[in-house]
Formats: structure tokens, C-alpha cells, sequence
């Protein structure tokens, strides 16, 4: 029970039941679908990039608790970054969720999905909004996948 | 064989005395914990549990007669051809077809649809013809069609489903046109546990001269299937969803059709005779198993089909009715649970969603609890877009769960709501 206490903090299930910047975006500049096509995760990441910032980010889609608060809780802790932060960002992320991190502080809140580590199945629900991310970042167009 | 023989005197005495905990000793995987809980192995529709005679079955052929089959003269390859061969007469007797030719050795349903769809359909189906499918069709009856039809010009036509996944019959009907060529049904549907009414659908497909081929990939474990009495042309099963090995299969097919259609395969074992001007096909089944087949799981598909027939179709289909009925009591009397596939006629299957719960985390919980269900879209995508969900949770059941396992997935269901609800 505790791992699982561990994976479904109340963070993460408080973002899954009410994610922040889940909209459309009308001025998005770039426009990434990521999906899984195990389970049937699916969501599209807006960016509006300036000067090489992410001035506004935002998503939409369905996906389970873990994948859905990642995406709420990414987009939170992106605006404003540039480019280079998110891309750094994530890589600390992925070490944390692979079990690979030492609870890097600079993840702030996002270091909440250090259980996931323990269940390796769901890795790609925790990452799949973010290697959307990074397509869009890299100005990539097609769909990504996590198979 | 007929109808009388193949189900066994013995299965009436053990109808009303279906032993299930005796059935569980022979399943040496299900006594085990996982994360410290019994495990309560409900993913019976992706694959079964195999029984001890089915791995002592593949181990012996290993040990003492591995060999390959119809063609040395010595001592093993003799032992070897005659134990595969037996498999097929007892595939034969255990789909009551009329002859043993009628029984090809595949891999499962799905290489045994991509049989008939190359072979049979490549040959039949063209330009503006149609194949008639039904809205509840498990990927591997979906795609195999899509691709003759986009090679052919072809039309791949759906009959529809209701709101309980009930196949709309009157639609089916209408549907079988002039230009259908062939169609191709679930005999029960893995995503919804629909039994579909096989022999009244391939007796209106027949009334218009249209072959049938019935998907038996979840209906061969859990109901007694008698070919000749469904009269359908073509019936696809997989030996790992029958409690047998991976990788074997069976395709049966009407003599006269399988004799018509041409080879699927090319190699050795499918020929008479071969020059490089002209190669002279095997006769059946011959013709359609090219190449060394699987012999090993061949022969562990055997020990499955006897230890199915040893306990009889006739009980295992009531015992599964039982805790399928009790699970589905259990299940829907739980607030914010709605089950997907409440046809009045269904199997083995229990799908079924949560209020504001992603399947993915009820796997996730109820995994933690030792309970192994499917979580996705049941590589049935376009089920889930009828029902306008992106995925179920499901259970499904064998011939050894237990009330008591249900009883598990009822707490496992209470812990997901405490957790995430």
C-alpha cells in the first residue's frame, strides 16, 4: 500500500482530477499529439514559443492519473522557460522517474512522481506528455509515439 | 466423429461434480503470491494458464522423440509425425469437422485469418466486392480484411452493435449483398463477451451463397463448438487461449473450399513435387504447412485439447457461466462501476469502467492486490470508439477462478476507489 500511496500522492491525484492549462490553444505556435498505443493515452501539447521561451504551454486529451497530472504539472513548471530549461528539465525528470535521479531539487514539485520509479510499466504514462514535448520543442509535426 | 462421441460419457458425472480447486492443482503458475497476495489470474481472454500435462507434454517431445516429422524413415521422426498427426485427429474430433484434412496447423487466429484472407480472398475478392465484418471484431479480424481490401478495390462493410454490444442482426442481414464475397465473425467477442448467434448468421450468409469464416479465438475455451453443425466454411482458434502452448494454432476449413484455394506459404512439406519449371502442391492439410512446423507445441496443444475434453466443454461452460454471473452481480452492485458488454447472451468476459478512473491506474491497484486483469482497448479499438471510451478495465475468467477470486476483484475494486476515488 505504501508504494502505491507513494505513485498516487494528492498531488498527483488532485492535478489528474483538475489539470491546469487544459485547453486548446488558438495562437500556439507549435502543436505535438503524443500517444500510447498500448493503453490508448492520448494528448496534444500546445506551445506558444517567443525569443526561444515557452511564453504560454497547454494540453489537452485523455489519459490515466499519472499521465494527466505530468502533463498538468509540466506545463506549470514550463512557462517561462527557455527551450534549453525544458529540454534539461526533462532529462532530470526521466532520471527520476527511471529511477536513475538523485531527488534533484531543481524539479521542485514535479519531483512528487519519484514513485513511478517503482513501477516500471509506468514510465510512459509519467513521460509521454513530455517526449511530446520535446517533438514540438525540436519543431517536429508528427505524431509521437511511446512504442 | 459425431456429435455423440466427441463429448464423453465421463463429462456428464463431472458436469454437476466440477471440482475447481482439484482444476487448480493442476496449474502449477497459480499458486504463487505477487507483491505478497495470492494471485487471482483473471486475463484468461489475452491467455490461459497452462496445466502440468500440457508442460510435461512439450518437455517429454524434447527429452525423447524431437524430430522432424513427415519425411525420416528412422525411429523418432516416426514417434514424432505420429504424435503431431494425433493432434490433428484430435482437433478434429474436438471441432467435430468430418475429416482430419480439414484441420491446418497454424500459428493462431490471427495467421489463420491471414490465411484466408490471402488465399481464399486474394482468389474471390475484387474490385467493388465487399467483406461483410461486425462492429465487435478483435483487431486480427479487422486488418487482415482491410488489407485485401485495399489491395483488391475492395469494400470492407461493418454490421452494427447495440448499446449492450448485441450484434444488430437484422442489420447483418441486410448487409449481406450481392458484391459480399465473404464474412468474417466473432464467435464471442473478447472485448464484450458477446456470444454471437454464429449458425443463424452463416445460415443467412448461406442463403445468398456467401462463405463464412467465425473467429473462435475466445469461444473454443469456453463454449463446445461443433463445426458441422454451425456449418460455418472457416473456424480460427489459438491453442495458448485453450490452456495449450503459444504458437499453435488451428484454421479449419470445409474440405471442398481448403482444396480450391491456393497455397498460402511456399516451402518444403507443402509440395509433391518441385523442378524449377513447375512445383506440384501437397494434397491437405499439407498444402497450407509450409516449412518445419511447430511440433513441439503442436504436441502440447494436444495434452490441452485432451485435458479440455477430459473435463468437458459442457461443465466448463457452466462453471465459467457461474462465476461470471456472480462476478457480474458483484461488480455492477458497486457504485460508480458500469460494465461495458451486457449482451443477454456472453461468456467469459467483464469489462468494465470506473467514474472518473483511468483503467490504466485500476490495473495499476489492483496488480498491488495480486489481481491480473487487462487494462487498454483490448486490441479492439473500434469497440471502444461505439462506446465512446478510450479503454476498459477487464476481467476474464477460466475454468479454474473461483467465486472466491471474485470476492478478491470486488476488494481490489473497493481499493481503487480508496485510493483514487
Amino acid at each position: 500500500m505504501s508504494e502505491l500511496r507513494e505513485l498516487y500522492q494528492e498531488v498527483i491525484l488532485e492535478h489528474s482530477k483538475h489539470p491546469r492549462n487544459f485547453r486548446e490553444m488558438a495562437t500556439a505556435s507549435r502543436k505535438v499529439e503524443g500517444f500510447n498505443p498500448l493503453c490508448g493515452d492520448h494528448f496534444t501539447i500546445y506551445l506558444d514559443l517567443k525569443d526561444g521561451a515557452i511564453n504560454d504551454i497547454s494540453f489537452q486529451g485523455a489519459g490515466c492519473a499519472i499521465s494527466k497530472a505530468s502533463a498538468s504539472m509540466m506545463t506549470q513548471t514550463l512557462k517561462g522557460k527557455s527551450a534549453s530549461e525544458a529540454e534539461a528539465m526533462f532529462s532530470k525528470f526521466h532520471d527520476l522517474v527511471t529511477g536513475h535521479g538523485r531527488g534533484e531539487e531543481s524539479l521542485g514539485k514535479l519531483a512528487v512522481f519519484s514513485g513511478v520509479s517503482e513501477f516500471p510499466l509506468r514510465v510512459k504514462c509519467a513521460t509521454l506528455a513530455w517526449h511530446a514535448l520535446r517533438a514540438a520543442l525540436e519543431g517536429k509535426e508528427e505524431a509521437v509515439s511511446t512504442e | 466423429m459425431s456429435t455423440a462421441t466427441k463429448i464423453p460419457h465421463a463429462a456428464a458425472a463431472t458436469a454437476t461434480a466440477f471440482d475447481v480447486e482439484k482444476v487448480r492443482r493442476d496449474f502449477p503458475v497459480l499458486h504463487q503470491k505477487v507483491h505478497g497476495k495470492p494471485l487471482v489470474y483473471l486475463d484468461n481472454a489475452a491467455t490461459t494458464q497452462k496445466p502440468l500435462s500440457v508442460i510435461e507434454a512439450i518437455e517429454y517431445y524434447y527429452r525423447h522423440d524431437n524430430s522432424n516429422i513427415h519425411r525420416g524413415v528412422h525411429a523418432l521422426s516416426e514417434r514424432a509425425t505420429a504424435d503431431y498427426e494425433k493432434v490433428r485427429a484430435a482437433a478434429q474430433r474436438f471441432l467435430n469437422a468430418r475429416d482430419a484434412k480439414e484441420i491446418i496447423f497454424v500459428r493462431g487466429t490471427t495467421e489463420a485469418i491471414n490465411l484466408v484472407a490471402q488465399s481464399y480472398g486474394r482468389k474471390h475478392v475484387g474490385p467493388g466486392d465487399e467483406v461483410l465484418i461486425t462492429a465487435m471484431e478483435h483487431h486480427s479480424n479487422i486488418v487482415p480484411w482491410q488489407m485485401l481490401c485495399d489491395e483488391k478495390g475492395a469494400r470492407l462493410r461493418v454490421a452494427p452493435i447495440n448499446d449492450r454490444g448485441e450484434l444488430l442482426l437484422d442489420e447483418f442481414e441486410k448487409l449481406l449483398g450481392p458484391k459480399t464475397r465473404i464474412a468474417a465473425v466473432s464467435h464471442l467477442s473478447n472485448a464484450l463477451g458477446t456470444i454471437n448467434p454464429v449458425r443463424e448468421m452463416t445460415r443467412m450468409a448461406h442463403a445468398r451463397n456467401i462463405p463464412v469464416l467465425v473467429d473462435g479465438a475466445q469461444a473454443a475455451p469456453r463454449l463446445p463448438v461443433d463445426v458441422q453443425a454451425l456449418d460455418c466454411d472457416f473456424y480460427a482458434m489459438s491453442g495458448h487461449k485453450m490452456y495449450g502452448p503459444t504458437g499453435i494454432g488451428v484454421l479449419y476449413g470445409k474440405a471442398e473450399l481448403l482444396e480450391a484455394m491456393p497455397p498460402y506459404q511456399g516451402g518444403g512439406d507443402m509440395i509433391a513435387s518441385v523442378t524449377f519449371e513447375k512445383t506440384v502442391y501437397n494434397k491437405l492439410p499439407y498444402k497450407f504447412e509450409a516449412g518445419t512446423p511447430n511440433i513441439a507445441d503442436t504436441i502440447g496443444f494436444g495434452a490441452a485439447l485432451a485435458y479440455l475434453e477430459t473435463l468437458g466443454l459442457e461443465a466448463i461452460e457452466r462453471h465459467e457461466h457461474d462465476v461470471l454471473s456472480y462476478a457480474t452481480r458483484a461488480i455492477e452492485a458497486i457504485p460508480g462501476v458500469t460494465i461495458v458488454g451486457t449482451a443477454s447472451e456472453k461468456s467469459g468476459v467483464l469489462s468494465f469502467t470506473m467514474d472518473g478512473i483511468h483503467p490504466h491506474d485500476i490495473g495499476t491497484i489492483l496488480d498491488r492486490e495480486g489481481i491480473a486483469v487487462r487494462t487498454g482497448h483490448h486490441c479492439a479499438q473500434p469497440v471502444m470508439q461505439r462506446f465512446g471510451i478510450p479503454a476498459t478495465a477487464r476481467a476474464s475468467f477460466g475454468l479454474y477462478n473461483t467465486r472466491e477470486e471474485v470476492d478478491a476483484l470486488v476488494a481490489g475494486i473497493h481499493k481503487v476507489i480508496e485510493v483514487l476515488g
